[in-house]
């Protein structure tokens, strides 16, 4: 409740400073800064016509099965990393690195090799959260309370029941928290890689904006983006993360 | 014969952890032995090797003649700290080792149930391992422990992170369940009261050497009373015992 009222005075104060510093003393030129009046009235347009619905959509799709893949990407590499010796002393260093490449740095690769194609972008969303979903992967089985796999090895444990009755278990909070970081990534790269080809969705729609010189579409996109970002976040993960936390006690 | 220890070694190479030397001891089938020793000397280290959880560094320890090399359900761990797992509940951790070994559903409830009413704590079968005292966790770790019916049961002063009122009342009833289940049990403590209360035998380690500093028979019947004379004899000589070696 106190955040919506926050957000609401937040509005106005932008409303206040359009009319002060555009409107009234014409520091800025309108086509430069957003308004929320119009940015509502473009979300009505857009809304009645289809397009922001389709775009949403459209991205979203992407994005989760984008993520999906790398989920499974990551969960692997990050199973390998941890199981062997020398992949962590070898290749972790090196997943650590390319994490830290910003996924729109993907862009070239993905368009000389799949075109301005979906592909392309899901190849850019797939190296932007992969990385980070591996090594959340590894540090979260690192992270497990020893006892519990002692405990487990002393009544007989085979490895497959380790993994799958103590070790899947046990790291699962720290699981999902990189799982949810992960989409994060994954979210983000959806729009570097959403920005550079023509399919509908929501970064072409933002393009778009620009193209027209309609600051309120661009300004409508990046809030939209937002929207769904928070939305995934709140609905999905962190009522995952609390159901498991709250059955552990531990929240 | 059950358990068998021979000639056993451990050194741990740029560390100060204790070392054990030369240990010989062998265990008969439905013994209750008790390893003493101050903290630092070395008898976790020898449960950790039973276990199989660590490697000895020389000399071998057998099982009913098979040498033990890592850790199996043939010698179940009980923890000082209870080594539950968080997300099953009290009745889910009991059957776990069950479940490990195939054991049918039917057959995992009835034994869950018979362990889980001989620690009292069938009325929390239900509770998540988070709802329940530290006492209720170290029974729930007891009954998973008693139903592995593992040949030799390695306890790693099991009571010693709970408060003193908890600690003494589950001491005496682990005395009545091996007095109704006669398991073999290896039991690490600090304590040479809670030794000699529940030992066939106790064996005293040396923090200095490594070595068994002396194994001393406790033939008090049970149930045993810390406050019967004989008791406190008992106790007031090994302590005398222990100290002296120590120094």
């Amino acid at each position: 409740m106190g955040m919506l009222i926050f957000i609401i005075i937040l509005i106005l104060a932008w409303q206040g400073f359009y009319w002060i510093g555009v409107d009234l003393l014409e520091l800025w030129k309108p086509y430069a800064v957003p308004e929320p009046a119009g940015v509502a009235k473009r979300f009505v347009e857009l809304c009645s016509d289809g397009t922001l619905f389709e775009a949403t959509f459209n991205s979203l799709m992407r994005g989760v099965a984008g993520y999906v893949i790398a989920v499974i990407i990551g969960i692997a590499t990050g199973l390998l990393i941890n199981r062997f010796k020398y992949l962590q002393k070898n290749l972790k260093p090196v997943v650590l690195g390319i994490q830290t490449l910003p996924s729109v740095c993907w862009v070239p690769f993905s368009i000389l090799w799949f075109g301005l194609s979906t592909n392309a972008i899901l190849f850019v969303v797939i190296m932007g959260s992969a990385f980070s979903i591996s090594i959340s992967v590894d540090n979260a089985i690192k992270n497990i309370q020893p006892i519990y796999t002692k405990a487990a090895l002393t009544m007989g444990a085979s490895r497959r029941q380790m993994y799958l009755n103590v070790i899947f278990p046990a790291s699962l909070p720290e699981l999902v928290s990189g799982l949810k970081q992960g989409w994060s990534f994954a979210w983000r790269a959806l729009m570097a890689g959403e920005v550079m080809t023509t399919s509908i969705g929501l970064g072409q729609t933002l393009i778009m904006g620009r193209d027209l010189a309609d600051i309120n579409q661009v300004m409508l996109v990046m809030v939209v983006i937002v929207a769904v970002g928070i939305i995934i976040d709140k609905c999905i993960f962190s009522v995952i993360e609390k159901r498991i936390l709250k059955k552990r006690g531990l929240a | 014969m059950s358990l068998v220890i021979k000639g056993l070694n451990k050194h741990f190479e740029n560390s100060g952890k204790a070392t054990l030397n030369e240990i010989d001891l062998e265990i008969e089938s439905g013994e209750f032995v008790c390893i003493v020793g101050a903290s630092g000397c070395g008898k976790s280290t020898l449960l950790n090797l039973v276990a199989g959880l660590e490697k000895p560094t020389g000399g071998k320890i057998m099982l009913d003649g098979v040498e033990v090399n890592g850790p199996g359900a043939d010698r179940t761990v009980m923890f000082q700290e209870h080594g539950l797992f968080p997300w099953l509940n009290v009745i889910e951790n009991v059957k776990f080792g069950m479940k490990l070994a195939g054991v049918p559903k039917e057959e995992q409830e009835k034994k869950a149930m018979h362990y889980l009413e001989m620690v009292h704590l069938q009325d929390y079968k239900d509770y998540p391992i988070h709802q329940v005292s530290g006492g209720m966790r170290q029974r729930t770790a007891l009954a998973r422990a008693l139903t592995m019916d593992s040949k030799v049961l390695l306890m790693d002063e099991p009571f010693s992170a709970l408060d003193k009122q908890t600690s003494n009342r589950l001491r005496e009833e682990l005395q009545r369940i091996w007095m109704e289940t006669k398991k073999t049990i290896l039991f690490i403590t600090h304590s040479v009261e809670e030794a000699v209360y529940l030992g066939d035998r106790v064996v005293a380690l040396s923090p200095d050497t490594g070595r068994i500093a002396s194994i001393i028979t406790i033939d008090i019947p049970r149930p045993r009373h810390v406050y019967s004379p004989e008791f406190v004899e008992l106790r007031h000589k090994i302590m005398e015992q222990v100290r002296g070696e120590a120094v």
